[in-house]
């Protein structure tokens, strides 16, 4: 499926796709989080008709409710396939010592042996995130290593 | 009453009487800007319920007022938005500006204003309110039409040109003499190169410097720059508002995703005080004699601004209704606006009234206009 990508400076980013069924769907990502989802008639592709519009916390609802789990369940089919190697998720919380500060800076693969293979941030996956990549409060962590290496991540991110 | 409770019944009262007649003013889609400076003309000197106290207040408060507003403003939007749309709408920008810009110099040369207002008229009549623009189109749920991302390409780059002509004006302004001119243009021109070239090139040293800390820190680090920075252009004659604004184009990434958030609801308050000043400040008997001028100049510009929104529009390929939807969404103006003729307001102090009345004029037909050519039965074609 190819979906294309429209700016739209000072709102977000509106996203298009066409189902299999043929209808030609939109998404406007707001900058703040909220977001719009729209469907175009065939016989004015230039005006929509809005289907219905979602708050940040809505938007968080339906991305769990259709992507995280999913991204997760990916990354335990993985780990089934090597013995010993698990995954795990652990939120980085408010008080966490890394909150707003890079993933680098928290030595988690040097100090447990596990890596952070996925960040789950509202609505977006970042995958395998760079050292560089500054975790915030709230985000989720995808975790795969052995059990102990996994603790041993969530004991350095909890606060 | 001691004065500090006056100030604060005032005070009060004005805001719970006006945030009352927003609610209304939003269910018919009439933008707050001409809303506020509405409520200044009606509680100024000459207007129905005088409020002097909030007068003397708002006075001192403006000018932060008018830092926060471009603060905001040069926030808006981000480099990858700006270079998106200087390669596709680069054409569509020169036809803005020659468009809109032009009449209003003209008919400041018809009114009689020297080349300093003649430049300020081009100004108040070029710019499209990028706030109250995106806030119809969100409210008409327009923001996925196929014309959306032209009409916020032409504001981006509306947005943009002010980083240029802001200083130009301020230094026409100042400039008494030539050397005098030269020299704020100068100051003005270097800042807005060291503006890019720290939102480029220094985000990192700005991310350091300034992204720390809990949001309180931040919000006070942040608002003592913007400050600072606004003061010393001030003091160089490059005027408050452009360093502001250059302070805004100069944050980008996390740290502006973070002063958007922790400024917006201060600009909202300060903002507020800055249209009502900019309404207090004006004798509402002084608006009948500009009045004439104010609704030629806004039926004028209104048709130019569809115009542009009409090409810019065919330039993406969209069809004839989504030219119309995208022409007579730029036809609102806003902050720009006053902001430019407060900047020349001494100068030609005609321009205040000028101004506010063509803001509000636009601020009823824009979105009114807008709203019409959204509707199906308008179009048989």
């Amino acid at each position: 499926m190819e979906v294309t990508e429209v700016l739209l400076p000072g709102v977000g980013i509106r996203y298009e796709f066409v189902t299999a069924e043929g209808e030609r769907v939109g998404v406007v990502a707001h900058r703040d989080g909220g977001a719009e989802l729209v469907v175009y008639a065939p016989s004015d592709p230039d005006e929509p008709r809005s289907l219905v519009r979602l708050d940040r916390e809505e938007c968080e609802a339906v991305a769990e409710i259709l992507g995280a789990p999913r991204v997760a369940e990916r990354f335990a089919d993985l780990a089934r396939e090597i013995p010993g190697l698990r995954t795990g998720q652990t939120v980085v919380s408010a008080a966490s010592p890394f909150a707003g500060r890079p993933l680098g800076q928290t030595r988690a693969r040097t100090l447990t042996g596990a890596s952070v293979v996925a960040i789950v941030r509202g609505t977006q996956v970042i995958a395998s995130p760079g050292p560089e990549q500054v975790l915030r409060a709230g985000d989720r962590l995808v975790v795969i290593g052995t059990d102990t290496g996994i603790a041993g991540v969530e004991a350095l991110l909890g606060g | 009453m001691p004065e500090s409770a006056a100030l604060l019944i005032e005070f009060g009262a004005v805001l719970v009487a006006v945030s009352g007649l927003a609610a209304l003013a939003r269910r018919w889609a009439f933008p707050a800007v001409p809303l506020y400076l509405l409520a200044g003309l009606a509680l100024g000197e000459g207007g129905v319920l005088p409020v002097p106290a909030v007068g003397e207040f708002a006075g001192l408060v403006a000018s932060i007022g008018v830092v926060l507003l471009l603060l905001l403003l040069g926030l808006e939007f981000s480099a990858a938005e700006f270079t998106d749309s200087l390669r596709r709408h680069l054409p569509s920008a020169f036809a803005d500006a020659l468009l809109n810009a032009v009449p209003g110099a003209l008919a400041g040369a018809v009114l009689g204003l020297g080349w300093q207002g003649c430049l300020a008229l081009a100004g108040i009549t070029w710019v499209s309110s990028s706030g109250i623009v995106a806030r119809v189109l969100g409210d008409l749920r327009r923001l996925a039409n196929r014309e959306t991302p032209a009409v916020l390409s032409v504001l981006v780059l509306e947005d943009i040109s002010m980083a240029v002509y802001l200083p130009l004006l301020g230094a026409a302004v100042a400039g008494a003499s030539w050397g005098g001119a030269s020299l704020a243009l100068g100051t003005a021109l270097s800042a807005v190169a060291l503006a890019l070239f720290a939102s480029h090139r220094l985000r990192w040293l700005l991310g350091r410097l300034l992204d720390t800390g809990g949001s309180e820190q931040f919000l006070l680090r942040v608002l003592g720059l913007t400050l600072l920075v606004a003061g010393v252009c001030e003091l160089a004659h490059a005027s408050a508002a452009v360093g502001a604004f250059l302070v805004g184009l100069a944050l980008s990434g996390n740290v502006a995703d973070r002063t958007r958030r922790l400024v917006e609801p201060l600009r909202d308050l300060f903002a507020f005080v800055f249209f009502l000043a900019i309404g207090l400040s004006i004798d509402p008997r002084d608006l009948l004699p500009v009045l004439p001028a104010a609704l030629a100049l806004a039926a004028a510009t209104a048709l130019t601004k569809v115009a542009t929104g009409w090409y810019a529009a065919r330039r993406d390929g969209v069809g004839a209704r989504g030219r119309w939807r995208a022409g007579t969404a730029l036809i609102v103006r806003g902050e720009f606006s006053v902001v430019v003729a407060g900047l020349a307001a001494s100068v030609e102090p005609l321009l205040v009234p000028l101004s506010a009345a063509y803001v509000i004029i636009l601020g009823v037909v824009g979105p009114a206009a807008s709203y019409l050519a959204g509707r199906p039965s308008l179009h048989r074609g």
